[in-house]
């Protein structure tokens, strides 16, 4: 068949969801931030939420990320998004409210505020993209690198004798009885994207019907900071994060 | 004769070159091109675009949302 006669409206099978702005994504090339980015907004626009949803955004790389989706937001102070979540759907019970975090802000500054929230129930929905590193800031070691992992303050690898141990915070949040939903999934491959737009689904589902906090783990490339190639990146995050950040359902009742 | 079920069309200038489009098509339609954008990236193309299922894999994993996916619907006679 011509291509001219593919490419007409009534062909269309995916394109992007009017809920994700036109402005073009500060990230660098092949940053997981944008895929996760636009899942969120998908879900939000087959859901119907636009008109309903609030996001806490954080500070980290995707400390912008109010700009790029078309809903309301509130910016928190760097790790404080599940306590200002707690406070947003507390007051208006009836929006759905999700906080949008890196492990530098989810896992380091703000691990009080995560673990807290999750242990209180709070009905909203966490999202954690974990790139093992603090990416806006320069690359430096995150409570989440891998032990061995170079990152800028640990040039020679992340030796846990000094420099203490990777954690598993979604492992942690998972044994808290405030916790409905806990899950760790990625988005190398087609497959891996679409299952992570279901468990966010699933998430914000739980969310509406009132079911405490579903906590959804991203495990993330930040490829300008380990200094790959997008795609090197993404076979690098298989080969070595897999291994210690097993993807999956952790928790599901 | 063109054989295509799909197309794909990439909007060039907000693409960033980044390729993990190419890598996820499973009929390799796509590369990066020789020319760059405004913004010097190489961008994504259809090189072979007769081999396009429309699938949409790379629309899914593309992190800027650049690429808008068309497959023909079957002709029923
Ligand atoms: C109170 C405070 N402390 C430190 C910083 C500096 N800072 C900005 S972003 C960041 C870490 C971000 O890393 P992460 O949360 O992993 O997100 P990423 O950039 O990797 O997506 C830090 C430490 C800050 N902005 N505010
Ligand atoms: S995935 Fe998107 S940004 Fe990356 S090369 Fe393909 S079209 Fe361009
Ligand atoms: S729609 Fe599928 S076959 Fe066509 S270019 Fe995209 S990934 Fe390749």
């Amino acid at each position: 068949m011509d291509i001219k006669e593919i490419i007409k409206e009534e062909n269309i099978v995916y394109k992007k969801t009017s809920v994700l702005t036109d402005k073009v994504m500060h990230y660098c090339p092949g940053c997981t931030h944008g895929v996760v980015h636009k899942l969120v907004a998908e879900v939000i626009e087959e859901m119907g939420l636009q008109e309903k949803t609030i996001g806490v955004s954080p500070v980290g790389c995707s400390v912008f990320l109010y700009d790029y989706i078309d809903i309301d937001w509130q910016e928190a102070a760097h790790g404080r998004a599940p306590a200002l979540a707690t406070g947003i759907k507390r007051l208006m019970p009836d929006k759905v409210v999700f906080t949008y975090q890196g492990d530098g802000d989810l896992a380091a500054i703000g691990t009080a505020e995560t673990i807290h929230a999750c242990n209180r129930d709070e009905n909203i929905v966490v999202i954690f993209i974990n790139n093992g590193i603090y990416g806006m800031t320069g690359g430096q070691m995150a409570p989440t690198t891998l032990p061995g992992m170079k990152a800028s303050t640990c040039p020679f690898g992340r030796e846990p004798g000094q420099d203490g141990h990777p954690l598993k915070i979604t492992e942690i949040v998972a044994q808290l009885p405030g916790t409905t939903f806990v899950t760790r999934q990625a988005c190398h491959t087609p497959a891996a994207v679409r299952k992570t737009k279901k468990v966010l689904k699933k998430a914000f589902e739980n969310q509406i019907n009132k079911r405490g906090t579903s906590f959804v783990e991203v495990v993330a490339t930040c490829n300008s900071g380990w200094k790959m190639s997008p795609v090197k990146a993404n076979e690098w995050m298989e080969e070595n994060m897999f291994p210690f950040y097993p993807l999956g359902d952790i928790k599901d009742i | 004769m063109a054989k295509a079920k799909g197309a794909i069309v990439v909007d060039i200038e907000k693409c960033k070159g980044c390729s993990v489009c190419v890598s996820a098509c499973p009929a390799q339609v796509i590369n990066l091109a020789a020319e760059v954008n405004d913004k010097g990236y190489h961008y994504a193309y259809m090189e072979n675009p007769d081999n396009c299922i429309g699938c949409a894999n790379c629309g899914v994993v593309c992190p800027d949302t650049c690429i808008t996916v068309y497959r023909a619907k079957p002709v029923t006679a």
